[in-house]
């Protein structure tokens, strides 16, 4: 075989796994950022805010992702980790008198640090019994956020409010639309970061620890420790969107963070698709829009839907939306026919 | 030594519906090989149908039996229709199908009968029997018709027919199957009786935390804690690991002093992970060994 084919052979592996980006891809790519950057000139103050909600939750959906989708773990207790993270941000703007942006990088760590040490004994668990240790983490958030010996903190059952930044140098912008732009440049590093590492060799680990842990460690894959760290890392993305999202809703209180939070951050994955980066782009701006459109019909409606959705898509469309859209786009590329054949994936 | 003595009791009462809770979780978990997060809102919804049938006039008893017999029926066709599909594929879509149980079930009992809080009868009678005071009636009552469950459930897994195929088919389904069971039927008894089961545990618990969509969500998990520490394979060990813990969590309200009455739902926590850690098994529970 000579070079010329097999550097050819190689491009198209590695474009198969989604490790390289295709012309087509980088086009579609290049026009969603600028329609993405572009949006807050074109919708009110209030869309704007929702969207920069859907962003955050974006972040967190990917964190549960990273953990579920792409390493196998199960985690019913995100919305603890989305709870540290916004705790953090509060508590650093309203007492330390930090600005905003030095809240992301601290949540992040904080998160990092109580996701490995969660991480740690739950190495010891498989599947199921994961999923329990952690619905109970979320069922207990609520009630040690109001804990009588850190209110002075956490503000007890009122909660923290927090100020809403302003835009800086003086840009004729609203609050809303700075916030907004703002978190989709915090999503867009985020979101490269996990491409980048979930491309290599780090991807490759923990896939491969979920299809087959034991096959794993034989072929060297240090199982203990890419376990807990893909659980640092799930918690650092979703406490930088705790932090994100509650710079933009303003306020922090116990109650929000409860279970139904962590199973809407699960419905955003399975929406998004198992082990896809761009779904949860989807999974986030359902989370928010949903409920939305939903609420006008009954309080109920939002979680009968969600609930129906997530079994209706465990039945029919298990790689969820993204899944569904690279299947349509492999159709289309099928039917042109061609040298693009190969291409599809 | 007599506030000792209050919370324990008072303990054993809790622990009773934890019991109950718990012996639902090992029902479905013996006939399954999972826990099914829904069964807490299971429960629930079975209190808003006794609920609804007291409501219209049913003497207390019969809307007693008349529920666990809807919930029986309604557990087996949650099996047949929407868990079978699932079934056997793999944990991860198995849980999140058993979630979405949970959401839906959870906003149709708030769609139906809204949220507000419900006060709910106790069908025991204003003063325990035999002249006992250190325990409230409806708290004796509880105990009581826990131990009944318990001892219901373990004539009928020892002593017919029925109860022998069921543990012959989670045990070994395919040498059950050979024998001519019907090992997809057994798993959906499995699940209408955990569902009856669970009805009794939220009727029982109802009177005391008063009825309301989110009710069961704290209680479900000291019934998985209860489960866990008795030994997830062992219906006496859940009963007994229930009761354990019910009395756990008043000592410890009570006695420790930082953790009062706010962090009950942490010492859970915490005995949930420490039992899974230490002694996943729980304290009756076999091991179980797993070949690679």
């Amino acid at each position: 075989m000579d070079a010329r084919s097999n550097a050819k052979s190689r491009e198209l592996a590695a474009l198969a796994s989604g490790a390289k980006l295709s012309r087509s891809q980088l086009v579609g790519l290049a026009l969603a950022l600028l329609a993405a950057f572009a949006l807050p000139w074109f919708i009110s103050d209030y869309r704007n805010f929702q969207f920069t909600l859907a962003i955050s939750y974006a972040m967190a959906v990917l964190g549960l992702n990273i953990l579920v989708g792409y390493n196998g773990q199960f985690s019913l207790g995100h919305a603890a980790f989305y709870a540290i993270g916004a705790y953090t941000a509060a508590i650093m703007m309203e007492q330390g008198g930090f600005s905003y942006y030095w809240t992301i990088p601290v949540a992040g760590l904080v998160c990092l640090v109580a996701g490995f040490l969660f991480g740690l004994p739950a190495l010891r668990l498989e599947g199921l019994y994961l999923a329990l240790a952690t619905f109970a983490l979320s069922v207990a958030t609520p009630q040690m956020l109001k804990y009588d010996a850190i209110s002075p903190w956490t503000g007890g059952v009122q909660g923290v409010s927090i100020t809403k930044p302003d835009p800086p140098f003086g840009l004729p912008i609203s609050q809303d639309q700075w916030l907004y732009l703002f978190s989709l440049a915090v999503m867009l590093v985020l979101f490269v970061c996990a491409w980048n590492m979930l491309r290599g060799r780090t991807g490759r680990a923990l896939k491969a620890i979920r299809d087959n842990p034991i096959a794993a460690s034989a072929m060297g894959v240090d199982t203990a420790l890419y376990k807990s760290l893909t659980f640092g890392v799930s918690a650092l993305y979703t406490g930088i969107a705790g932090a994100l999202g509650a710079i933009a809703i303003q306020f922090v209180a116990p109650d929000t963070f409860n279970f139904f939070l962590s199973i809407a951050f699960l419905v955003g994955v399975v929406i998004g698709g198992l082990a896809s980066i761009p779904g949860a782009v989807f999974g986030g701006l359902v989370i928010v829009f949903i409920p939305n459109f939903a609420e006008q019909v009954s309080k109920a409606a939002p979680w009968a839907i969600y609930g129906a959705v997530l079994i209706l898509f465990m039945y029919f469309m298990p790689a969820g939306i993204w899944g569904f859209i690279r299947m349509l786009y492999a159709w289309f590329t099928r039917k042109r026919g061609g040298e693009s054949d190969s291409r599809a994936r | 030594m007599d506030l000792f003595l209050q919370q324990t009791f008072d303990g054993l009462a809790f622990g009773g519906i934890y019991a109950c809770v718990a012996l639902a979780v090992v029902m479905i978990y013996q006939a399954t090989d999972h826990l099914n997060f829904a069964q807490g809102e299971m429960a629930m919804f079975s209190t808003y149908i006794a609920f609804t049938l007291l409501h219209h006039g049913v003497p207390y008893w019969w809307a007693f039996l008349l529920t666990m017999a809807i919930s029986f029926i309604g557990g087996v066709l949650v099996e047949r229709i929407i868990v079978r599909p699932v079934e056997g594929t793999s944990v991860l879509n198995e849980v999140i199908v058993f979630i979405g149980l949970l959401a839906i079930f959870n906003s149709l009992a708030g769609w139906i009968w809204d949220y507000t809080i419900k006060p709910f009868p106790s069908p025991f009678p204003d003063k325990a029997p035999f002249g006992i005071t250190f325990i409230g009636p409806h708290d004796f009552g509880v105990i009581g018709v826990t131990l009944m469950v318990l001892a219901a459930v373990f004539l009928f897994f020892r002593f017919t027919p029925v109860g022998l195929a069921m543990r012959a088919a989670a045990q070994n389904p395919d040498s059950a199957r050979l024998v001519g069971i019907r090992v997809g039927w057994m798993l959906a008894l499995g699940w209408g009786l955990a569902a009856a089961i669970g009805s009794v545990a939220g009727m029982m618990v109802a009177p005391i935390v008063f009825l309301e969509p989110n009710m069961m969500m704290g209680i479900l998990l000291y019934g998985f804690a209860g489960a866990l520490l008795g030994g997830i394979s062992n219906p006496v060990g859940a009963v007994a690991g229930g009761f354990m813990v019910g009395v756990l969590e008043n000592w410890v309200g009570t006695y420790v002093p930082f953790v009062g009455s706010q962090l009950k739902l942490t010492v859970a926590l915490v005995l949930i992970v420490t039992v899974l850690v230490f002694r996943p098994s729980g304290l009756f529970g076999h091991v179980v060994v797993r070949r690679v």
